[in-house]
């Protein structure tokens, strides 16, 4: 004899999905309609700038769409969009982009703005790096003076460029005691630069909203492979036919429409006493500067 | 140690002016967890008691894996789950990655086997011929289990609060399956998180202090009903 | 088979896994009457007890309730609902003691009104009234026993079974107990079938006994009859004759047999042929010890004998002698001390022929 009924699971999980139903109805009336979704993968450090937190809701009122921002290292952000899981992309990775578009799982590369990375430090500047005008250059110096780096070392845009300028500098820092990779985002990453007295690559951006306080000072800037650059990337619909085509298109223009391009002009202002970001977009990239 | 000050001072800023930014992130918190512990307590409590009180073949093999299921790795979770909601996978179709509903269901994941675990030592722990005088007395199988349950309330409300505790601390499922959208799928967790990463150490204190007093509240209202004990 | 009998069985077998742990051809337990179960641990008792209370499923065979058979669900429920089980531990929960009373009249809905009257009179029975609003967790023994029994009696049951009920108690708690339940028995006329294994307990409270061995029933009759005229050495073992002697049969005529024992000759009422190799079984309260030989006396049996050992028990003193063969006595406190015997002391000890029980021995 069975000392217990199975009507009793039968009874709980009933409950239970009812309970989630009920508190669905709740929570649903924060979402909007299916086909109305919209997924952005962008970066740590583009969101972490606020830029996108001031834009978003007005482009949300204007169409009615609801985006989701899923703010990842550009790795990552990529990868979204190569699997189909993101519909519109906004990133700073160059190369990867354009191997992206050739690949064919974009569309639509289209400029939007540009800001710069800095390389900060302590401001004993041990290594003198102040004193040369390349960020390669400085980077040598640098490696030469053992001086402690701290990488992201999280295949980020901002990681890719800081691997850029050590190649050009023939300069291979992995491995060595002075160079340390942390893994994480930005402002996290300088964090652990200030704390460890240590050099960081950043962009202008995160360093001006966390300058208050690190006790860093900028000791190269200005360098043209210093600048960072933003694109607008739709994922290829034909590709990956569940993606919000409609929804990407319409986030895309809105990004370098007029209206906007005002807005990133003077964003940061009020706040820094400097804009985060210089708008570009119908400009070509060749073109860019400071 | 000022910034832990600054950070104190942040807390009854945010909370006495009821920022609704602050707001919205600790009720949907409250919302997600307390969902999520609710299910696992139905589900866990019905399975622990089903294997606690039956002999089949195979059932230390359950029990084993019950118990592994109390250790599982919340990020493990959270990966798995993504995997199978994301648009590429088995239930993509539902469209419910990056939302609240997607966390509810990570967080039940993890507090479920929780809940489970402990139930089922819970019932075990009754003495064995409990069950048999209680139907002696004239119960059916099911007011009998009902009875073995609240015998067992300790234990049980002790298990919900491990559950609960579990899933209201948890940030890496949730920043997985969530994805920390502003004003929809960001939690206390997540935001502190987000908070520390910008370098704004006296909002991510502010947030966990914030955690910390919810999460006390709860249960202390979950340890009364637990040592409520009847007047000599 | 009878409809007097409250509950019949026939061809009983419960098996556990493949060993058959219960086999009983036949028997039955006769209304308004209490019934002792006795046997050593493991034998048994408890799986018959559950079995005839509907708790434990059996594997073959068939049990009738009230001349009705026991074979599907509704008549299972119907014996369940009329049997009402306490066991060795109170089991009780944790609440007060008037809502653990209450409890099994809730599980059979019945409405509050009756339920409190209920309640209050088992809580009467068992003069426990005074506890009504402790919480149970915080009972001595004996007042958890009194509120278990009260829980079952509270649902006015046609039968009622105990499983080992007095074996945790201390001995005070044990007497009461056992007295307000012999009276309450009497009163309620509840049939009742007790799992024991103390023969003071079994005497009490039981008009027959059922002695189990190996999950098999070996004797079963009339508790005195079974006391005094166990069938086999095991029986006799457990009924606890404390003298078991060998003897073989000298002569025999007339049912007055003379059996040798230990040299000497013990005429005990029987029959059995001269030469048969018998047990003679005695218990010790049919030993009369003298200072002196008794003038005439009906008693048979007159040994000279001398006191080994003089052991004390709770009410009474329990005496080895050796007579040639050794024998245990039990006499009063008082007799003793007016006899004023003592250890090595020479006694005269007698016993009448018919207080022999003679056991054929193989």
């Amino acid at each position: 004899m069975k000392m217990f009924s199975k009507g009793k699971t039968i009874i709980y999980l009933m409950f239970a999905i009812l309970l989630l139903i009920a508190m669905g109805g709740v929570l649903n009336a924060n979402a909007a309609p299916k086909q109305k979704n919209i997924i952005l993968a962008t970066t740590t450090s583009t969101q972490d700038s606020g830029l996108l937190d001031a834009l978003i809701p007005i482009f949300e009122k204007e169409t009615g769409y609801f985006v989701k921002t899923i703010a990842v290292g550009s790795g990552q952000a990529m990868k979204m969009g190569q699997k189909g899981e993101a519909d519109v992309m906004l990133v700073h990775s160059p190369e990867a982009e354009i191997k992206f578009i050739e690949e064919g799982y974009g569309i639509n590369r289209r400029l939007v703005m540009h800001n710069d990375f800095i390389i900060v430090g302590p401001p004993e500047d041990a290594a003198k790096i102040k004193a040369v005008k390349s960020a390669s250059e400085g980077l040598k110096l640098i490696a030469q003076a053992n001086a402690l780096f701290i990488s992201r070392g999280d295949n980020s845009g901002t990681h890719a460029k800081e691997k850029k300028l050590w190649k050009k500098a023939n300069v291979n820092p992995v491995g060595e005691k002075w160079y340390q990779e942390t893994g994480l985002g930005m402002g996290q990453t300088l964090n652990v630069a200030a704390e460890k007295k240590g050099y960081t690559l950043a962009d202008r951006g995160t360093y001006l909203a966390t300058k208050k306080n690190l006790g860093m000072d900028i000791l190269m800037e200005g360098d043209a492979d210093l600048l960072n650059v933003y694109h607008v990337i739709e994922v290829n619909s034909k590709k990956w036919p569940k993606a919000n085509a409609q929804g990407a298109m319409s986030f895309a223009d809105f990004m370098v429409s007029k209206k906007v391009q005002e807005m990133i002009k003077v964003f940061g202002v009020d706040k820094y006493g400097l804009p985060l970001f210089f708008p570009d977009a119908g400009k070509k990239v060749a073109d860019l500067g400071k | 140690m000022e910034l832990i000050l600054q950070g104190i001072i942040k807390a009854f800023e945010l909370i006495f002016s009821f920022d609704p930014e602050v707001l919205g992130i600790t009720l949907l918190s409250l919302k997600v967890s307390v969902t999520a512990t609710l299910i696992s307590l139905f589900i866990g409590v019905a399975i622990g008691t089903t294997v606690a009180l039956n002999n089949f073949y195979g059932k230390r093999l359950v029990i084993s894996l019950i118990n592994t299921g109390m250790g599982l790795p919340p990020v493990v979770v959270g990966l798995f789950v993504t995997i199978m909601i994301w648009r590429s996978g088995p239930f993509g179709f539902l469209e419910i990655l990056y939302t609240p509903y997607a966390m509810i269901i990570a967080q039940a994941i993890i507090a479920t086997p929780i809940v489970m675990g402990i139930s089922l030592a819970a019932i075990q722990n009754l003495p064995p011929n409990l069950r048999l005088q209680i139907l002696s007395l004239g119960a059916s199988r099911l007011q009998m289990v009902w009875v073995l349950i609240k015998e067992s309330r300790l234990p049980l409300l002790a298990a919900v609060m491990a559950g609960f505790g579990g899933v209201i601390s948890e940030v890496g499922a949730s920043i997985m399956v969530g994805g920390n959208i502003k004003g929809y799928s960001r939690v206390l967790t997540t935001a502190t998180v987000m908070e520390t990463g910008k370098g704004n150490f006296d909002i991510a204190i502010a947030l966990g202090i914030i955690l910390l007093i919810i999460s006390f509240l709860i249960n202390l209202i979950l340890t009364q009903i637990q040592q409520r004990q009847h007047p000599r | 088979m009878t409809s007097e009998n409250i509950l019949d069985v026939n061809n009983l077998v419960v098996r556990r896994g493949k060993a058959i742990i219960l086999n009983i051809p036949e028997f039955y337990i006769q209304a308004e009457r209490s019934l002792a179960l006795i046997g050593p641990n493991g034998t048994g008792k408890s799986t018959l007890l559950l079995t005839l209370a509907g708790l434990l499923p059996f594997s073959s065979g068939q049990l009738f309730f009230e001349g009705n058979p026991v074979c599907d669900r509704a008549s299972l429920s119907h014996l369940r609902r009329n049997a009402a089980v306490v066991f060795q531990e109170p089991l009780l929960l944790n609440e007060t003691v008037h809502q653990n009373v209450a409890l099994g009249l809730k599980f059979r809905h019945v409405n509050s009104h009756e339920i409190k009257k209920r309640v209050e009179e088992a809580l009467d029975y068992f003069g426990v009234t005074h506890l009504a609003v402790r919480s149970a967790k915080t009972l001595s023994g004996g007042e958890a026993k009194r509120v278990s029994l009260a829980r079952a009696f509270a649902l006015k049951p046609r039968l009622i079974l105990l499983d080992e009920a007095f074996t945790s108690l201390d001995p005070p708690s044990k007497e009461a107990i056992i007295d307000d339940l012999r009276h309450i028995l009497d009163e309620t006329k509840i049939t009742a079938i007790l799992a024991l294994h103390d023969r003071e307990e079994t005497l009490r409270l039981a008009q027959n006994v059922a002695v189990m061995q190996n999950g098999r029933i070996v004797q079963f009759g009339a508790t005195a009859q079974v006391f005094n005229r166990p069938n086999d050495e095991f029986v006799a073992n457990f009924v606890g004759t404390e003298s078991i002697l060998e003897g073989l049969v000298q002569n025999s005529a007339g049912g007055l047999m003379g059996i040798v024992v230990g040299g000497k000759l013990i005429e005990a009422a029987g029959s059995f042929p001269s030469g048969q190799k018998v047990y003679c079984c005695l218990r010790p309260e049919h030993i009369t010890i003298s200072l002196a030989c008794p003038g005439k006396t009906s008693a048979r049996n007159i040994f000279e004998a001398k006191i080994k050992k003089i052991i004390r028990q709770a009410f009474f003193y329990k005496v080895l002698l050796d007579c040639g063969f050794p024998l245990v006595a039990y006499i009063t406190v008082p007799s003793c001390d007016d006899l004023g015997i003592c250890e090595e002391a020479t006694v005269t000890a007698s016993f009448k022929a018919t207080s022999v029980h003679v056991i054929r021995r193989e």
